[in-house]
């Protein structure tokens, strides 16, 4: 094993080094639609923020929950719009829902991230926040998780985009954008750290497949490491 | 996803699987320090444990990762099973089997014993030590506590001192550390060494007080009397003299060097009480680390591959 502790400002993002996400998905694949470019991801950013600290009239109790993965970074995006509001840092946390899947068995089990929420969650008002609402399980799993954690006063939600087709009946708080989808597609919410750039994509979800299996072919490249998490 | 359906001993695994394995227990670490400490991850799965051996840390700690899975579980004792009116373990099994197992942990007084449940049943199963062959989880822990101590594995000196050749802890031990790039010396007087130290990843040595400075870890075995057959040490007290560790020998030791055990520990036989109540004994956070470790080989192995008849 070739690994070692990483130190310093590296560490705390050192769980994601075993998440296989090499930058850009291969040329020949391409999506059917961009429906959002890198700065209408910025604006909705900045107006979900601001949407937050009107509803929970300022930062104070408020603790920013970012689902693992995607939801982790739009939770840092977020946390730190709301610092240069309110000119004062925001609780921010990480879930993973993967032991709270109700889909054990019938895939492959997903790699495991930490979960880190240094605060009580008792007396807070939470906001969860993903990428993409879909059927609403991933959310279901989210909220079975935070309560083993603690008791929330208020857990609200917030996505970047709402494709429709729920199985369950959960909405969003704060939405980025509305996108009719159909099932056959897929919604990826592109993000410059962990895709090389960022925008709100359709994909045709059998070429979404394809062009997740040739960059994981690509990642098979890079050498995976065993890194400490939550370090 | 693991390479293997079964862990049987740790010599299967590729360092990739060794790497899930001990990443996916740092999940569980988290898991297990919380206040709440029951995940819903194998609701109605049913995980049998078949101790045909007398155990009480493996046992107990196998059973606490599979509660906090989820998973409903059986607990089976040789002594209190069909196995003391002469059913054999092919049929036990098979009975087991009729009521619907999702894995066997299992406990044997004989090597091989898993690969005979192996070749009897789908379920998945994980070895919890047979005879004298292998106990993987036992190992995986410790790396596990080498790697949270030390940061890494690569390079380590680790000293394996003890009754090497009748130890199934030195039979997965060895191979995983090898695995890892750590370097392994097997010490003790001759009858207690492997004739083949190279089959397990390592070299061996009768002369404890020459490899003393070297090493970064002196992990001591238990002296097994259940398991010596007729007289291969003269006595007791010689090989306290000869091999046990004391606060003299440790003097010798490098500042950074810890002392293991898989327990349960002899005081007085193998080390000294002040030796294993050290602050550089990690033999507490070996227990620790059992039940992450062991939640984590329970999750991936029963979460490795799609079954669609639960779809």
């Amino acid at each position: 094993m070739q690994a070692h502790v990483e130190n310093g400002a590296q560490a705390s993002h050192a769980s994601r080094d075993i998440l296989v996400e090499p930058a850009s998905i291969p040329e020949e694949f391409s999506p059917k639609a961009t429906v959002m470019d890198a700065e209408a991801l910025s604006r909705a950013l900045t107006r979900i923020a601001h949407e937050i600290l009107e509803g929970n009239g300022g930062a104070d109790n408020l603790a920013i929950v970012g689902i693992v993965t995607r939801g982790q970074n739009l939770a840092e995006e977020l946390a730190m719009r709301i610092e240069q509001i309110e000119g004062k840092p925001v609780l921010l946390g990480t879930l993973d829902i993967s032991l709270y899947r109700d889909d054990f068995g019938t895939r492959i089990a997903p790699v495991l991230h930490a979960t880190r929420l240094p605060f009580a969650l008792e007396g807070k008002t939470v906001v969860l926040v993903d990428d993409v609402l879909y059927t609403g399980r991933t959310i279901r799993a989210a909220l079975d998780a935070l309560m083993d954690y603690g008791r929330p006063d208020i857990v609200r939600l917030a996505v970047i985009c709402d494709r429709g087709h729920r199985e369950l009946p959960i909405r969003a708080d704060y939405i980025g954008k509305n996108i009719p989808s159909a099932r056959n597609e897929t919604v990826h919410v592109a993000l410059k750290e962990l895709d090389g750039h960022s925008a709100v994509e359709i994909w045709d979800s059998k070429v979404w497949a394809a062009a997740k299996a040739a960059r994981a072919e690509v990642a098979k490249q890079r050498p995976v490491k065993l890194t400490p998490q939550g370090a | 996803m693991l390479s293997v359906r079964n862990l049987i001993n740790t010599s299967d695994l590729t360092v990739d699987d060794i790497e899930q394995i001990l990443t996916h227990a740092q999940t569980f670490d988290e898991v297990n320090s919380r206040m709440l400490k029951k995940l819903p991850t194998l609701r109605g799965r049913t995980i049998v444990n078949l101790f045909l051996e007398p155990s009480t840390r493996t046992k107990s700690s196998f059973e606490l990762a599979c509660k906090r899975l989820g998973a409903d579980t059986i607990s089976m004792a040789g002594s209190s099973s069909s196995v003391v009116k002469g059913e054999s373990l092919v049929d036990t099994i098979k009975t087991l089997d009729a009521m619907g197992v999702d894995m066997y942990i299992c406990r044997a007084r004989f090597a091989g014993s898993p690969e005979i449940i192996e070749r009897t049943t789908s379920a998945r199963i994980v070895n919890a030590g047979d005879g004298k062959h292998a106990h993987p989880t036992q190992a995986l822990l410790d790396l596990h506590t080498l790697y949270k101590h030390f940061g890494h594995l690569d390079g380590l000196n680790v000293g394996i001192l003890g009754d090497c050749l009748h130890s199934r802890v030195t039979g997965s031990l060895a191979p995983a550390l090898a695995k890892m790039g750590a370097h392994v010396t097997l010490i003790g007087p001759p009858p207690f060494l492997p004739p083949r130290p190279d089959a397990l990843g390592a070299s061996s040595t009768s002369n404890l007080d020459a490899v003393l400075p070297d090493l970064d870890v002196l992990y001591m075995l238990r002296v097994q009397m259940e398991r010596i057959e007729g007289a291969l040490i003269p006595s007791i007290r010689e090989y306290s003299a000869l091999f046990g560790m004391d606060k003299t020998r440790a003097a010798r030791m490098q500042k950074h060097a810890v002392f293991m055990h898989p327990g349960p520990v002899n005081r007085g036989v193998e080390l000294t009480s002040d030796i294993a109540d050290a602050p550089n004994s990690l033999i507490l956070d070996q227990v620790n680390a059992g039940v992450s470790v062991r939640m984590s080989v329970i999750y991936l192995l029963l979460g490795g591959e799609a079954d669609d008849t639960r779809a």
